[in-house]
């Protein structure tokens, strides 16, 4: 059982000038093992800052507050150690890279987390596996990291990765936008899959509640302005659902 | 950037296909001044066969087009660079007056200044050519004082002739040797692609010299040919060198420049074409070091309609004073309609200290073309690669490896030999732990 707990955590986003901006205002949040949290929200609350700030990108700074994964500060960590003590980003925007294949890159992540290189046997099947399951074409191994693919490409490659690295949490940060409705429920299957069997916490982050038809969220938190306006259980996002979230936009105005 | 490529984006565009062309085509000095004139005197000499395009006056000193650049076989029609000249002035030529020397090679009995092996497949012919004996000196046409006074020193080129429809998988290595840092060395090579031919040429430089060496391809109708020139020279070694090649009917010709060792090397690598149909393609590939300075020179000459180029050279940099330049010029001929022609340069900046210059010249003398680009990027590495790479649970010393590799393997690939492909990437590996990436 692990918990990743969000402590009154205030971040500011660092601009092209390098002036900063305040983002995230004092987000508390607990997430354990086995847990499905979604995280809805107007653009602009701060969703994806949240996400981005766990993992560690540097445009992010923490000016207080604390990231704890089984009472460790997450904060303290470099991107890579945060990946390795269990957390996993399905990032919005998956970044290209030239000239480094998908098996090449896929083998030297699970290296990376595991801390030994996988059994070459049991490794090509569990890729093969994880890729038929969400219909990813077989020739994609052979092709560059996020190189050429589709927006629809790109999310099943980012929840190919959470399968295979098995993750304490993942954090989904809108890994439904831009997918048809085919894709958004064989992305889903993946992550209903990894969360399954691992026992993996979930932060799903969303503006929609499409994908919640799709991935049962036992908690739902309601992000205005960079912090944390409301929360319940599923029926809140069915109130989202039809009311949207033009209630919580007039009482962060006022 | 140079300042020659920030000022040329600020001017008026007047453009076809998104290149410009007409009046508005880049004419600020030094940026389309490559054939300069070396001296003076050379304005008055009737020995140098230098053309002129039609956009440039005759009595014009300042040279506006690739075109007019001067070449001569007479070494005395190009007097020492100073540095000043514009296709010298990225050189250090103090350190090349060892190979600017109208000297001969320093050959003793037994003991050659470079060694040099090769191994003919059955069927092809091997050979020599004297000076001006066919087809030596019918494509290349020395356009520098180093490569004037290589083809002059050279003596007997070595020439190997490719049979007509001959296919050989294996690639042909041809293995020139240094034997020491002060000893000079002059070469001409002499490759001839029979028609229908295919084959890969290897050309590998080691040890240490201070090598003057010239190729000259000939590819014939239908013909594919592959010449690697490697450069995995002594770190003491100097090495300038002129690749010219022509391009037949539907032939195609495909240079590939790969640059890790020498102090100095400083390479041309000119192509142009015979008729129509013709494919070239340049690439580079470089890694440049504390101290070394690498610099290349790409020129395809579209002298014909219909032929196509793709120009791509792709450096990486580390340690204080790593020095590379890449000039390409490209030059479309007001006859050349329909061609189709790219050219791009790539440098990884990936230590203070070094500098990379990167200077695309993109003439075009008709509006009639398929296509007509060009591209060039330095920088450090991108945050955002090391940032998914490292957000992957991958230490970032290992993801700046795979970033670096990555980038480098787009030309690895289009080499197609799979053990030089290996002990290519084996090199990069020892070169990204000098500088601890």
């Amino acid at each position: 059982m692990s918990t990743l707990e969000i402590k009154d955590l205030h971040v500011s986003v660092i601009l092209a000038d390098e002036t900063t901006k305040p983002i995230l205002k004092g987000v508390n949040l607990t997430i354990k093992s086995g847990e499905i949290h979604a995280i809805m929200g107007p653009n602009g609350s701060g969703k994806s800052t949240l996400a981005s700030t766990i993992a560690g990108h540097p445009k992010y700074q923490v000016d207080s507050g604390e990231i704890l994964l089984d009472g460790e500060d997450v904060t303290e960590m470099s991107v890579d150690e945060r990946a390795r003590a269990g957390l996993f980003l399905a990032m919005q925007y998956p970044v290209e890279i030239p000239g480094v294949t998908m098996s090449n890159f896929l083998r030297s992540a699970k290296t990376a987390i595991d801390g030994e290189a996988p059994a070459l046997r049991t490794w090509t099947k569990d890729v093969k596996n994880a890729m038929g399951e969400l219909k990813i074409d077989p020739d994609f191994v052979t092709r560059n990291v996020n190189e050429g693919f589709s927006g629809g490409e790109k999310k099943r490659h980012e929840i190919l990765q959470l399968e295979l690295l098995r993750p304490k949490f993942g954090i989904l940060d809108e890994t439904d936008s831009g997918l048809d409705i085919d894709a958004l429920q064989v992305v889903s299957e993946g992550v209903n899959r990894a969360h399954e069997a691992n026992d993996m916490g979930v932060m799903l982050i969303t503006h929609y509640t499409r994908i919640l038809r799709y991935i049962k969220p036992d908690f739902v938190h309601v992000f205005v302005d960079g912090k944390v306006a409301d929360q319940g259980g599923p029926e809140l996002a069915d109130r989202l659902e039809e009311e949207g979230y033009v209630n919580y936009l007039k009482g962060a105005a006022a | 950037m140079t300042d020659q490529m920030k000022a040329e984006q600020t001017e008026a565009p007047e453009k076809v296909d998104g290149v410009r062309v007409g009046e508005a085509r880049p004419a600020i000095p030094g940026m389309d001044q490559e054939g300069e004139k070396l001296s003076p005197d050379l304005a008055a000499d009737d020995t140098i066969r230098a053309r002129r395009s039609a956009n440039a006056g005759s009595d014009s000193q300042i040279m506006h087009s690739r075109a007019e650049r001067p070449w001569s076989f007479d070494v005395a029609d190009f007097s020492l660079p100073t540095g000043r000249e514009e296709e010298w002035r990225f050189s250090p030529v103090k350190q090349l007056q060892g190979v600017f020397e109208d000297a001969a090679s320093d050959d003793r009995e037994g003991d050659p200044a470079a060694s040099y092996a090769l191994e003919v497949p059955e069927g092809w012919d091997a050979g020599t050519l004297a000076g001006g004996q066919a087809p030596r000196d019918s494509v290349l046409r020395p356009a520098d004082r180093a490569a004037a006074v290589g083809s002059a020193n050279a003596g007997e080129a070595r020439y190997v002739r490719i049979p007509e429809n001959s296919e050989h998988a294996e690639p042909v290595t041809v293995r020139v040797a240094g034997r020491g840092a002060d000893r000079r060395s002059n070469s001409h090579l002499v490759i001839e692609a029979g028609a229908n031919s295919h084959t890969t040429v290897v050309v590998e430089h080691t040890g240490s010299a201070q090598h003057n060496g010239n190729v000259e391809a000939i590819v014939r109708e239908g013909a594919s040919l592959t010449l690697i020139s490697l450069q995995r020279w002594d770190d003491d070694a100097v090495h300038v060198g002129q690749h010219d090649a022509q391009v037949g009917k539907d032939g195609s010709y495909k240079h590939i420049a790969v640059t890790l060792g020498g102090r100095i090397v400083r390479l041309n690598s000119n192509v142009r074409y015979e008729a129509e149909g013709g494919n070239a393609q340049l690439f580079g590939l470089y890694y440049a070091d504390s101290g070394q300075h690498l610099e290349h020179r790409s020129f395809v000459d579209h002298n014909s309609p219909r032929n196509t180029s793709n120009v791509l050279y792709k450096g990486a940099l580390q340690g204080e004073g790593a020095r590379t330049v890449w000039v390409g010029d490209v030059l479309i001929q007001k006859e050349a309609e329909g061609t189709d022609s790219y050219e791009k340069n790539q440098n990884l900046v990936l230590t203070d200290g070094a500098r990379a210059d990167s200077v695309p010249n993109l003439e075009i003398e008709t509006g009639v073309i398929e296509g007509a680009g060009h591209a060039s990027t330095t920088g450090q590495m991108d945050a955002e690669h090391l940032w998914y790479l490292m957000a992957r649970g991958i230490p970032e010393k290992q993801a700046r490896r795979l970033v670096v590799r990555g980038f480098l393997n787009e030309i690895v690939q289009q080499i197609g030999v799979p053990e030089l492909e290996d002990s290519l990437m084996e090199a990069f590996e020892a070169e990204l732990a000098i500088s601890d990436n």
